[in-house]
């Protein structure tokens, strides 16, 4: 069942949004959208991308004054003057863009502005690391080195070591913004046990994620957004009717069913005895038509497996086929000339790839900019006609082909790398997570995308950090572990607990 | 005490990089700023024994240190402002200014030297408000504000002293530049304990900030304007003693005299191994960056190079020590 809660009633609000508006140039971020977080509770914000989430956590979060609408903190109007402000007052917030700074160490990073200090109020730097691993000990982490520096820390550490951050300073509400788009499982695990702790110590707590099974087991009650606005908050309520609520339209099976590989498609690509740095190497075989997944834990050489396919930098070790034929890939021209394209969502979604301030135009057309020029000067009408045809084909929601792509959500700039590759007749497409962070609904779109792109005789490489969508939406899975391919899973065998199983087993001994 | 595990604590795994690890690759700058430096100083040495059957002694060491008090002083001022992610082009017009403003005004009692010499400071840090006013409050580019302010300060310059001239007090020379032994050195050794105390001050801690990431250290509260008007106020005030040191070494004024210190400042802060892109460096290194800058003339004196020719000869070390330098900094971040 699914009925809207009666809030007020049996929890006190610590923390409200009434009425709360906010704009960005010409779009609407926030209309009039309303929040009431009680006491001691955690609350899952859900949405598609472009909902408001973020933009309504950085209003409480005091790092955007809204344009209208007000904060409500203990029931009382508050004005946040920024972010220290919220801070001061109690408001804690793991922001969606992580704010560590690149050149500073962990420990730096953990303690800024509560670093151990002289009596005179100088910081004592040599006591930076002891007092940053104790505090991290103290959260159940061990395995980040607080002398390193930021910039030098994986992904998933960084986002940890942010939320540790916000965690250390006792904050009595804590707002937590999509925090677990590049944790794996065990780190989840590890947040949802910190979340629960703090929540039991009287903490409330905002959580938002685009994965509906992190919501249910973590949320006490969730709100869903929809256009800038809330559409209602449930204490129970089903993923069918949730994601009718996020989209305003029903979503069918969220995977298409995927077109067969036809029996005696030749290899498009192949590779053999590739190694991502270590001693250790492995091999595979990619047919035309057919979706391969990579699957394991994060830092096992994905990227480095795809971006060295495209020579950006080169494999260390390693023969690529493409059609049966020996290539040399030493930078991402020649892999275009082979026929491969690539789609990377960069691990800090700042575009890889992508050339944000230009429209989606010249972002579609770069690669093929040499093959409709006359003389060296672009045919501006044959440009234009290929670029509408693609977004309409990918449907990129774009006002028009002059938009800046830097301005599109994140998955509808994924739709733009896809078509880019698609413009260059690229035959082999390799997509490393490119539904990452993607709301509900743009994600079913690109997943259907890939299968019918499949059907049309296009190989696919697919990495994903989501588990379900490579169960799902490929036809073969190769979980790498230590550089080698620890298990290749078809179906029926081929399922999400079946790649996590084969990812982690024996990884705590390695 | 031992924290308890408890099932939810996330594995060890993965080896540790030794701590000296660490510190090499986090400050291989200042350690090629350093290595570089010993090096040309031992190139000197072997130079100047083999042409004069003896090494260099007092009379060398104090005129080298003397020589490079100004460019020392204004590099830390260019480290500040480099660190927030900007440059400081008005350097050479802020030396300038204090330099003449010293050459007119200082002469006087011991009190009236303090004083004078104190109000100049306050003077370069106005003028490097006035930057830090521009660049913080307008959102400009560094680059461009401090080049057109570089000039409004050499104008300003050439009307407080229209002719080279003016005179400097003996006793103020041998104050701050003794002839007799390198005890500038005090000077700078107040001034890289001074770096040491910022680096530990929560103004440290914010222009580091800020030079990392900007919208990310406004995120954790860092006052980013704030931070970069100090930083350039800081910048004009040490360019101003670079200026009053400047002066007390020549005993008297010239409103020009100062413009070489612009890209100088620049070439120091690069070979102290100040990273230009902000967020990265050590006063430390810059001072050992300026000090690089005097023994590769000294060098170039004993190699005997036509002087016509030193500033090529000065760019083409530049480029190699930058190149070097990057390469060996890239090897020892993969090699660790």
């Amino acid at each position: 069942m699914n009925s809207p809660h009666a809030a007020t009633a049996e929890s006190v609000a610590v923390l409200g949004a009434q009425t709360v508006s906010k704009a960005f140039g010409g779009v609407q971020a926030l209309r009039g959208a309303s929040l009431v977080l009680g006491a001691g509770e955690v609350h899952g914000l859900v949405g598609e991308n472009g909902a408001g989430k973020s933009t309504l956590i950085k209003v409480l979060g005091g790092r955007i004054a809204p344009d209208s609408g007000t904060v409500l903190l203990d029931g009382q109007p508050v004005r946040l003057s920024g972010p220290a402000d919220s801070t001061r007052r109690g408001i804690g917030t793991v922001f969606q863009e992580l704010t560590l700074l690149p050149w500073m160490s962990v420990a730096e990073n953990l303690l800024i502005g509560r670093e151990p200090r002289f009596p005179l109020g100088l910081i004592r730097r040599g006591a930076l690391a002891g007092e940053a691993e104790a505090v991290l000990a103290g959260l159940g982490i061990h395995h980040i080195d607080p002398r390193a520096l930021a910039a030098e820390v994986s992904l998933a550490e960084r986002q940890i070591i942010e939320i540790a951050r916000v965690i250390i300073r006792k904050p009595r509400i804590l707002l937590l913004d999509e925090p677990t788009s590049s944790l794996v499982e065990r780190e989840v695990e590890w947040l949802f046990a910190r979340i629960r702790e703090l929540r039991s110590q009287g903490t409330s707590i905002v959580f938002t994620s685009h994965r509906w099974n992190e919501i249910t087991s973590i949320a006490d009650r969730i709100t869903i957004f929809r256009n800038g606005k809330e559409v209602g908050t449930y204490t129970a309520i089903d993923e069918t009717e949730a994601i009718t609520l996020m989209t305003g339209r029903r979503v069918e099976a969220m995977y298409p069913p995927l077109p067969s590989v036809p029996a005696n498609a030749p290899p498009a690509l192949a590779v053999s005895d590739a190694s991502l740095g270590g001693a250790a190497t492995f091999g595979f075989s990619l047919a035309a038509g057919e979706i391969l997944g990579i699957g394991g834990l994060a830092g096992q050489g994905h990227r480095e497996l795809f971006t060295g396919l495209f020579g950006a930098p080169p494999l260390k070790r390693g023969t690529i086929r493409v059609d049966g034929k020996p290539i040399r890939i030493a930078r991402p021209s020649d892999a275009i000339r082979a026929g491969l394209g690539i789609a990377l969502v960069p691990e800090d979604r700042k575009g890889e790839g992508l050339l944000l301030p230009l429209p989606v135009r010249d972002n579609l057309t770069l690669p093929i900019l040499g093959r409709i020029s006359t003389f060296g000067v672009i045919r501006g009408g044959e440009e234009a006609r290929m670029s509408r045809e693609m977004i309409s084909r990918l449907k990129i929601r774009t006002p028009s082909a002059a938009q800046p792509v830097g301005t599109l959500s994140g998955g509808n700039q994924q739709k733009v790398l896809v078509g880019r590759w698609l413009l260059a007749e690229s035959r082999i497409l390799l997509l490393y997570d490119v539904t990452r962070g993607v709301d509900v609904a743009t994600k079913h779109e690109i997943c259907e995308l890939i299968a019918r792109l499949a059907q049309e005789g296009k190989a696919i490489l697919f990495y994903s950090s989501d588990t379900e969508e490579l169960a799902h939406l490929c036809h073969r899975v190769l979980v790498l572990r230590g550089g080698r391919v620890a298990a290749e899973l078809t179906p029926p065998a081929l399922t999400a607990e079946a790649i996590v199983s084969a990812a982690i087993r024996d990884a705590d001994a390695a | 005490m031992p924290m308890p595990r408890d099932p939810a604590d996330l594995p060890k795994h993965g080896r540790r990089r030794p701590r000296a690890a660490h510190i090499v690759g986090q400050n291989i700058g200042l350690i090629l700023a350093v290595t570089i430096l010993f090096l040309s100083i031992v190139i000197f040495a072997g130079m100047f024994l083999v042409q004069q059957d003896r090494l260099p002694g007092s009379f060398e060491i104090t005129s080298t240190v003397n020589n490079t008090m100004p460019l020392a002083l204004a590099a830390i001022g260019q480290t500040i402002v480099v660190l927030t992610r900007g440059i400081d082009l008005s350097v050479g017009g802020v030396i300038d200014l204090t330099n003449a403003l010293a050459a007119i005004f200082l002469p006087g009692s011991v009190l009236h030297m303090i004083i004078v010499s104190i109000l100049i400071i306050v003077a370069g840090g106005l003028a490097g408000l006035v930057n830090g006013l521009i660049v913080g409050l307008g959102r400009l580019q560094p680059i461009v504000v401090t080049l057109a302010t570089l000039s409004i300060f050499q104008g300003l310059a050439i009307r407080v002293l229209p002719q080279p001239g003016g005179s400097v007090p003996t006793g103020y020379t041998e104050f701050l530049v003794n002839t007799s032994g390198p005890t500038a050195l005090l000077f700078l050794g107040l001034a890289a304990l001074g770096w040491m105390v910022l680096r530990r001050s929560r103004l440290g801690v914010d222009l580091f900030a800020v030079g990392n990431d900007e919208p990310a250290a406004i995120a954790l509260g860092v006052r980013a304007m704030r931070t970069k008007i100090l930083a350039y106020t800081i910048g004009g005030m040490l360019y101003a003693v670079a200026g009053l040191f400047l002066a007390a070494n020549a005993t008297g004024g010239d409103a020009t005299t100062g413009d070489d210190y612009t890209l100088t400042s620049i070439v120091a802060v690069v070979l102290g191994g100040v990273n230009l892109f902000g967020g990265r460096g050590s006063a430390v290194g810059a001072i050992c960056g300026a000090f690089i800058t005097t023994m590769i003339v000294n060098i170039l004196f004993f190699a005997h190079i036509n002087p016509l020719y030193q500033s090529f000869y000065e760019g083409l070390f530049l480029v190699i020590a930058v190149v070097f330098g990057g390469l060996i900094g890239r090897l020892v971040r993969r090699g660790s």
